[in-house]
């Protein structure tokens, strides 16, 4: 039976490397079709990320809000509910981390920073709110109303940024004050990395224990898993649906809080660019396993290294490399079903 | 308000409600069918993107319709093979589409940034309430919205190929005993989902816009799709829907124009927020109103 697990193990893992491999190559056609040089490109970026500390370290950077916007959709997952919304949710939790440091400016570092932390939890938490009442009471399935949701506070921060919060000093560029040097968050000298990261890694671990280690973890399981049989084993269903839903709100509400005060140092219109959208796609891709949803972010910030490169070395509009990441997708996708009819 | 807003307001919703009004039809089909497709922000990227280069390479704008709505379908058949024959997640699908739309758009479309291109020939209509008057401009697109409504209209509740499709989305199992042809159906919403936005793209770009600049289409595919939920999955409903959206956005750029303060922001917030209050006005009517099988992989075996 073990022998049978490791082998299905490295014949899983096998496949998912040609997938990966088939889609770098499919974009290496399309960029040899427009006229660029993808084996050139690939090189540079494999230099980059490997040969330099500042691209090996972009990478953890990015990996960060991944981490935290895939578990945003992981968790909620874990109780059968499909949260689209981790893009918005990770603006609210800039925008309400960017309103506990600026109030609260005076404050040491060692309150600050907590309080930013716990208010970015609660903003992206109460994005849920609607959304999982909606959902409980049977008014409108949550996948949509959560992305509806994605769109409205990028606005609100827009209306920050323009209107009550715009900094005095930057009269061009619409953007906030300066926080103060207590509601930083610690950054490694001469790189980008962060102390946010840490909180990615304990969101992870604690993730990790609850699902397997707990009662709660084994009742989301059972929710998950048939939501009418836990209902008359009697468990809360619809209270773990909220719960869920907006604990997985707040952990991307984390994460912009993380983005705001390490990598801006203010609060900018463009607080990500695009991490909630990929983190549903690292979740979707990774399943339950929190080994999965580090691997899974490690290759979506390669490939968003990769875009890089093209931009900087051979004039390509950056969002072209969303073409390979849709590639990787479209590869996993269609391969699925192969696999559900081995299983 | 005064009269003269109300008009110039009115005059603006039309170009604005034209292309959301294409997109929605479309997602309406591939709804009905029991498909929900996210990625229709990519597909009317790509379409503005081929219409505009199409147009430039042609010098004819109906070429550029023409090459946005190929486009369009062309993107819809790859979320068609991974949803129909994979069987795949079609929350996921739907956004892998938007991110190779992004990708597709922006590697079309960068030739193209800042070049003007010529747009639609159009005719000015002079429309005037009493003494306030107000400029509409009508191109073949915007003549054509409302009689595409009737069409998809017609397709999907007055003839057997509609009846089939809906009997898809609401139970697959139990058209596919009655013999539909679900793959075939599912193919053909799809595809028609893929028209019809790629058509909306091309509206944007050579009647609004008459340039590219990635990711021009601003989220109207998302709203399209939050308009589909506001319409009920109704073609009809969806003209009345597309006109209040196009609206509030031709209302914004109205009261900016006129240096009124209300903010940008909270205007560009209405059509999300309206979707979402009207949600629980309609309760359990709204969720039956949802095709049921919207968004489950068939499960049978044909």
């Amino acid at each position: 039976m073990r022998l049978d697990a490791a082998s299905m193990y490295v014949t899983a893992t096998a496949r998912s490397l040609v997938t990966g491999l088939l889609a770098f190559a499919a974009f290496g056609l399309v960029l040899l079709a427009a006229g660029k040089h993808p084996l050139a490109a690939y090189a540079d970026t494999a230099t980059f990320v490997l040969g330099s500390l500042e691209g090996f370290t972009e990478l953890f950077v990015r990996m960060g809000p991944l981490v935290m916007t895939a578990l945003a959709v992981a968790i909620p997952a874990r109780v059968g509910l499909f949260n689209i919304g981790g893009e918005g949710q990770l603006y609210m939790g800039a925008l309400c981390a960017t309103g506990t440091a600026l109030a609260l400016a005076a404050c040491p570092s060692w309150l600050l920073l907590p309080l930013m932390a716990a208010s970015g939890f609660a903003g992206g938490a109460a994005w849920t709110l609607l959304p999982a009442l909606f959902r409980v009471k049977r008014i409108a399935n949550e996948s949509i109303t959560t992305m509806l949701l994605n769109y409205v506070s990028p606005l609100l921060v827009g209306y920050m940024i323009f209107g009550p919060w715009r900094s005095p000093e930057s009269a061009s560029y619409p953007q906030s004050p300066q926080f103060a040097e207590g509601a930083r968050l610690a950054v490694l000298g001469g790189t980008r990395l962060h102390a946010g990261l840490l909180i990615a890694v304990a969101c992870l671990a604690m993730y990790t224990y609850v699902l397997h280690r707990t009662r709660w973890g084994l009742e989301m399981r059972a929710v998950g898993g048939n939501p009418d049989a836990a209902e008359h084993l009697g468990l809360q269903v619809r209270r773990y649906m909220i719960v869920c839903m907006a604990i997985g709100g707040g952990v991307a509400g984390l994460a912009g809080m993380a983005e705001v005060s390490a990598i801006q140092g203010r609060l900018v219109g463009e607080v990500s660019p695009g991490y909630g959208y990929v983190g549903f796609l690292v979740a979707w891709l990774a399943g339950p396993s929190a080994w999965r949803i580090v691997a899974m972010a490690f290759l979506f910030a390669f490939v968003s290294s990769v875009g890089d490169i093209l931009q900087i070395t051979q004039g390509v509009p950056f969002s072209v490399v969303n073409i390979l990441m849709s590639a990787i997708l479209f590869s996993v996708l269609c391969g699925g079903k192969l696999r559900t009819k081995r299983q | 308000m005064s009269t003269a807003l109300i008009v110039a307001t009115l005059a603006a919703s039309v170009a604005a409600a034209t292309s959301l009004l294409y997109a929605t039809l479309g997602e309406i089909v591939g709804e009905r069918a029991g498909v929900i497709n996210l990625g229709v922000e990519g597909m009317m990227l790509v379409g503005a993107a081929s219409a505009c280069a199409a147009t430039t390479v042609t010098g004819n704008p109906y070429c550029g319709v023409l090459a946005a709505a190929l486009a369009g379908m062309a993107m819809s058949l790859v979320f068609a093979y991974a949803v129909v024959d994979c069987g795949a997640n079609q929350l996921a699908s739907g956004l892998s589409l938007l991110f190779l739309g992004l990708g597709v758009s922006a590697l079309v479309g960068k030739p193209y940034v800042g070049a003007i291109v010529h747009g639609l020939p159009s005719v000015s209509l002079q429309t005037s309430f009493g003494e306030v008057s107000a400029a509409v401009s009508i191109d073949a697109l915007v003549v054509l919205a409302l009689p595409a409504a009737a069409l998809v209209a017609w397709l999907l509740n007055a003839t057997r190929w509609g009846l089939q499709l809906r009997a898809v989305g609401e139970n697959p199992l139990a058209a596919f005993a009655a013999g539909c042809n679900r793959r075939r159906l599912q193919y053909q919403a799809i595809l028609a989902g893929g028209l019809l936005s790629g058509v909306a793209g091309a509206h944007i770009c050579l009647a609004v816009t008459y340039t590219w600049a990635e990711g021009m289409t601003a989220g109207r595919g998302f709203i399209a799709i939050a308009l589909v939920m506001f319409a009920r999955w109704n073609p009809w409903a969806a003209i009345a829907g597309a006109l209040v959206f196009g609206g509030a956005e031709a209302l914004q750029l109205q009261l900016q124009a006129r240096g009124l303060d209300v903010s940008p922001f909270f205007m560009n917030m209405l059509p999300y927020l309206l979707t979402l209050a009207v949600l629980p006005l309609t309760g359990r009517a709204g969720q039956l109103a949802a095709p049921a099988a919207l968004g489950r992989p068939f499960a049978g075996v044909e």
